[in-house]
C-alpha cells in the first residue's frame, strides 16, 4: 500500500532541515521524501498535513511497562496507546519487571508479548545484574541475542564498584551499552526530595545534589579504565556536567540522558506535598533544571527521555514520603518536549535529534530520520495549538502526570507505525 | 477570629492571627487557675483526637483542651507499626469523617500526612505535629510563655539549641518567633542543621557558648537518643559536653534569661538536670500549663462556634 502525506513542515533532525514537502510511504518505509513543492501524487491514499509538522516518531528510552507483573499499572497494549497518542513510535522497556528481564527468555517473552499488543515498536533493555541486585553479573551475550538492545539495572544504582568494574569489563567483549542510573545509594537511601531550604521547611528526608556527580565520577572512572560504552540514563544536576563534558573531551564512549520532567519541572513542584511530583531523581533546583536545558540544547546531554512510570491512584494517595515515585509521561511527551521549543531554547530538528535520532543511533535502531528507506514511523503534530491537559483523558492505564491542569501547547494529530496509521 | 479553616502550621498564619491565639488563651490561663475550669464553648461539638505516633503529653493536653471547652473528646492512638500507614490514614480519616466530628487534632510520623488528611474531610483539622514539618500549636505555646514571662514577643534573641534537622518544635518556633519580629538563633553540630537553614532567617551557631552569649531566651530540644550513637553525634557524653545545657553555659545569656523545653526531657544528655529545675530560671512547667490554654484558645477559634449563629 502506498500514502502520500502531502503538504506538511517536514522536519528531518538528520540533516536539521524545517521546510515544507511531502513524504511518500510504501511497504513500511519511506520510500521517497520530496522537499519544497510536493508532486501530484500518483496512486495510493493522500493524507493533506494541512502545513502541520511531520517529524520521525519520537524513541523514548526509559519506559516501564508492568509485562510481566504489573499489568495493571501498564501493559503493553495500554503503553502502546499512550505512547502513540504522545507521538512516540518506539519505546524501549525498562528490566525493573516482576520478574526483571534478567533471563533471555523473560527478554522474549516480554517482546513477543509487546508485538502481539502494543501498536507502536517495542524493544527491551535487559538486566544488568541479576535480579537488579548489584551482585552477580547477567548473561549479556544471551540477552542481546534475545534481543535487548542495552543492559541496565534501571532505577537502582550498582553500589559496588567491582561488581560495576566486571560488568563493564566484560561488556567490552560483548559490544553491550551499559546504561546506569547514577545516585550514590547511601546518600540517595529513604530520601523523596533534593537537600535544600525547600525541602527543609517540608521537613522530607533529602539527598545532596552532588549523591549524582559522585556516582558519575566513580562511573567515568572505570569507564576510563575499561573502555566499554556507557549512558547515564536520567542526569539532573549541574553538579554532574562537568564530569561528563570533561569524560567527553577525553573520548571516552559516554552519552547521557535527561528525562522531560527535569527539563520542565523543579523542586517548588512538590509544594504541599503533591506526590505525583515525587520523582527519581528528585525534582531539583531551579538553577539545575536551567544547567540541564542548557546541556540538552547544546547536545552536551544527548538524549531526552519521558521515564514513563505509572502508578494506580492508591500507590500516590499516600503521605509523600510513602508514596510511589515516578510519574507518567509517554502521553504528555511531545507536549512537554515543546515547552522547550515554545521558549526558545530548541528548534524542532534539535528537539527530534535528542528525542527520535540520537536515542536511535546510541541503541541500534534504524528510526530518527526522514530519508529513503528509514522505517515510515512518524508523528504529525501542530506545535501551537493550544490545551489544558485533563488527565481524564489519558490512554494510559495510570495517569499519575505531574501536568494534570497545565497548559500545554502542541498536539499530536496523527501518527504512523511501519507506514500504518495508529493515532489520529 | 482567625480567617482558618484549619491549623496546619505556623506558615499560613498572619502576626495578627498569632497575637488573637495568645490573647485568647491568656482568658483560658486565667480559667484554668480556677477552681470550676469548665466553660461551654464547643457544648455539643465532638473532637477526636486521632495520633498515629504515640505521644503522652500532647495528647493528654489536647484532651483536657477539649474537655474544659465542653466538647465530646475521643481519643484514638493508631500504633502505625499494625497497619500500613498511608492506607490507615486516608481510610481512617474517611471513617471518622462519616461521624461527623467538628475537630480533628492530628499527629503522624510523616511530613504533609496531616495537610493530606485535611484535604479529605469535612471538619477543622489541628497538625498535633507531622513529620519534622510542622508542630505549631507548641509555638504557640512557647511564644505564650515567653509573652508573658518577657512582657513582650518582639526584639528578643531566643537560640534554640540541638536537633534542629529533625525538630518540627524547631522549624514551628523559627516561623512563629520570626513572624513576630525576634532575633532567632540556632545551635546545633553541622550534623544536626539542616540543609538551607542559613536562609530560614536564622543565625546559625556550632558553638553553643558563642550562640548563647546575650539570648534572652534559650530553648533546648530534645534528641532523640539513636542519634547519639555515631550516626551524628559521636557520644551522648561528647554531646552533652558541647552542647548540653548547663549553669555555665547558660551564665553566657542575659541575666534574666529564661530555660525553655518542648519536653520529654533527656536529662544529662541535652540539659543538666540543676538547669531544667532552676524555678528562677526554668520555665518547663509553664510551658506546659501554657499548653492546654493555648490548645483550648485553638480549638475555641476553629469550632467555637463564632459567625455561625451557633
Amino acid at each position: 500500500m502506498i500514502t502520500h502525506l502531502v503538504n506538511a513542515r517536514l522536519i528531518d533532525p538528520a540533516t536539521g532541515r524545517d521546510a515544507p514537502g511531502a513524504l511518500r510511504l510504501r511497504g513500511g518505509v519511506i520510500e521517497d521524501v520530496a522537499w519544497g513543492a510536493f508532486p501530484v501524487p500518483g496512486e495510493g491514499r493522500v493524507v493533506d498535513c494541512g502545513g502541520q509538522a511531520l517529524a520521525p516518531g519520537l524513541i523514548d528510552m526509559r519506559v516501564f511497562v508492568g509485562e510481566p507483573g504489573a499489568r495493571h499499572r501498564e501493559s503493553h497494549r495500554s503503553a502502546g496507546e499512550a505512547a502513540a497518542a504522545g507521538g512516540v513510535t518506539t519505546l524501549v522497556q525498562q528490566p525493573d519487571t516482576t520478574p526483571p528481564l534478567d533471563e533471555a527468555a523473560l527478554v522474549q517473552f516480554t517482546l513477543a508479548r509487546a508485538r502481539q499488543a502494543s501498536p507502536v515498536n517495542v524493544h527491551a533493555m535487559g538486566a544488568l545484574t541479576r535480579g537488579l541486585a548489584g551482585r552477580d553479573m547477567t548473561e549479556q551475550r544471551f540477552l542481546l541475542d534475545a534481543g535487548a538492545v542495552a543492559l541496565t539495572d534501571a532505577d537502582h544504582a550498582v553500589a559496588d564498584a567491582k561488581v560495576f568494574l566486571s560488568c563493564l569489563r566484560y561488556a567490552t567483549s560483548t559490544g553491550a551499552l551499559v546504561v546506569h542510573h547514577p545516585q550514590e545509594p547511601a546518600l540517595s537511601a529513604g530520601t523523596c526530595a533534593t537537600s535544600g531550604e525547600f525541602a527543609s521547611r517540608l521537613g522530607l528526608p533529602a539527598v545532596p545534589a552532588l549523591a549524582e556527580r559522585m556516582m558519575l565520577a566513580r562511573d567515568l572512572a572505570l569507564v576510563e579504565a575499561t573502555g566499554a560504552r556507557y549512558h547515564a540514563d536520567m542526569l539532573s544536576t549541574e553538579a554532574a556536567l562537568g564530569p561528563l563534558s570533561r569524560a567527553r573531551e577525553a573520548g571516552l564512549p559516554v552519552t547521557a540522558g535527561v528525562s522531560i520532567h527535569h527539563l520542565t519541572l523543579n523542586e517548588f513542584d512538590i509544594a504541599d506535598y503533591r506526590t505525583f511530583f515525587k520523582l527519581a531523581p528528585p525534582l531539583r533546583a531551579e538553577t539545575d533544571r536551567e544547567a540541564m536545558v542548557a546541556a540538552v540544547a547544546s547536545g552536551e546531554v544527548d538524549v531526552i527521555v519521558s521515564s514513563h512510570l505509572p502508578w494506580d491512584e492508591e500507590a500516590k494517595r499516600l503521605p509523600f514520603e510513602s508514596a510511589a515515585t515516578g510519574a507518567v509521561g509517554l502521553e504528555t511527551f511531545l507536549p512537554a518536549c515543546l515547552r522547550l521549543v515554545h521558549a526558545g531554547r530548541m528548534t524542532l530538528a534539535a528537539l527530534f535529534e535528542r528525542a527520535s535520532l540520537a536515542p536511535a543511533r546510541l541503541l541500534g535502531l534504524p528510526g530518527g530520520r526522514l530519508a529513503r528507506g528509514a522505517p515510515a514511523d512518524l508523528v504529525l503534530f501542530d506545535p501551537d495549538a493550544p490545551f489544558v491537559l485533563d488527565r481524564d483523558t489519558l490512554h494510559a492505564k495510570s495517569r499519575n502526570t505531574p501536568f494534570d491542569r497545565q497548559r500545554m501547547q502542541g498536539r499530536v494529530r496523527g501518527t504512523w507505525v511501519a507506514g500504518v496509521r495508529v493515532f489520529g | 477570629m482567625i480567617a482558618h479553616r484549619h491549623l496546619l502550621g505556623i506558615a499560613p498564619l498572619s502576626p495578627a492571627d498569632i497575637t488573637t491565639i495568645l490573647d485568647l488563651s491568656e482568658t483560658y490561663v486565667t480559667l484554668n487557675r480556677q477552681r470550676d475550669k469548665h466553660v461551654e464553648r464547643l457544648r455539643g461539638r465532638t473532637q477526636v483526637n486521632l495520633f498515629f505516633e504515640a505521644s503522652t503529653r500532647t495528647q493528654a493536653s489536647f484532651e483536657l483542651a477539649g474537655k474544659r471547652l465542653g466538647a465530646d473528646v475521643l481519643s484514638m492512638q493508631i500504633a502505625a507499626s499494625s497497619m500500613r500507614k498511608g492506607e490507615t490514614l486516608i481510610d481512617t480519616a474517611v471513617t471518622l469523617n462519616a461521624m461527623h466530628p467538628d475537630l480533628l487534632v492530628v499527629r503522624h510520623g510523616e511530613s504533609g500526612a496531616v495537610d493530606l488528611l485535611a484535604q479529605k474531610v469535612n471538619c477543622a483539622v489541628v497538625n498535633a505535629g507531622d513529620g519534622r514539618h510542622e508542630h505549631p500549636t507548641q509555638a504557640l505555646l512557647d511564644a505564650l510563655t515567653i509573652r508573658r514571662r518577657k512582657g513582650r514577643l518582639q526584639r528578643l534573641t531566643v537560640a534554640i539549641c540541638g536537633d534542629i534537622a529533625n525538630s518540627r518544635v524547631a522549624r514551628s518556633n523559627i516561623l512563629c518567633l520570626n513572624a513576630m519580629e525576634n532575633r532567632v538563633r540556632v545551635i546545633a553540630p553541622p550534623t544536626l542543621l539542616p540543609a538551607g537553614i542559613e536562609r530560614f532567617g536564622v543565625e546559625v551557631f556550632t558553638d553553643m557558648e558563642e550562640g548563647l552569649k546575650g539570648c534572652d531566651v534559650v530553648m533546648m530540644l530534645r534528641i532523640q537518643n539513636e542519634r547519639l550513637d555515631g550516626a551524628a553525634v559521636p557520644s551522648r557524653r561528647e554531646y552533652f559536653h558541647r552542647y548540653g545545657l548547663t549553669a555555665d553555659k547558660l551564665a553566657l545569656a542575659a541575666p534574666d534569661a529564661i530555660v525553655m523545653h518542648p519536653g520529654p526531657m533527656n536529662r544529662g544528655v541535652e540539659i543538666d538536670p540543676n538547669v531544667a529545675d532552676d524555678i528562677d530560671r526554668s520555665v518547663i512547667s509553664e510551658q506546659v500549663e501554657m499548653g492546654v490554654a493555648v490548645r483550648m484558645a485553638v480549638l475555641d477559634l476553629l469550632a467555637g462556634g463564632r459567625g455561625d449563629g451557633a
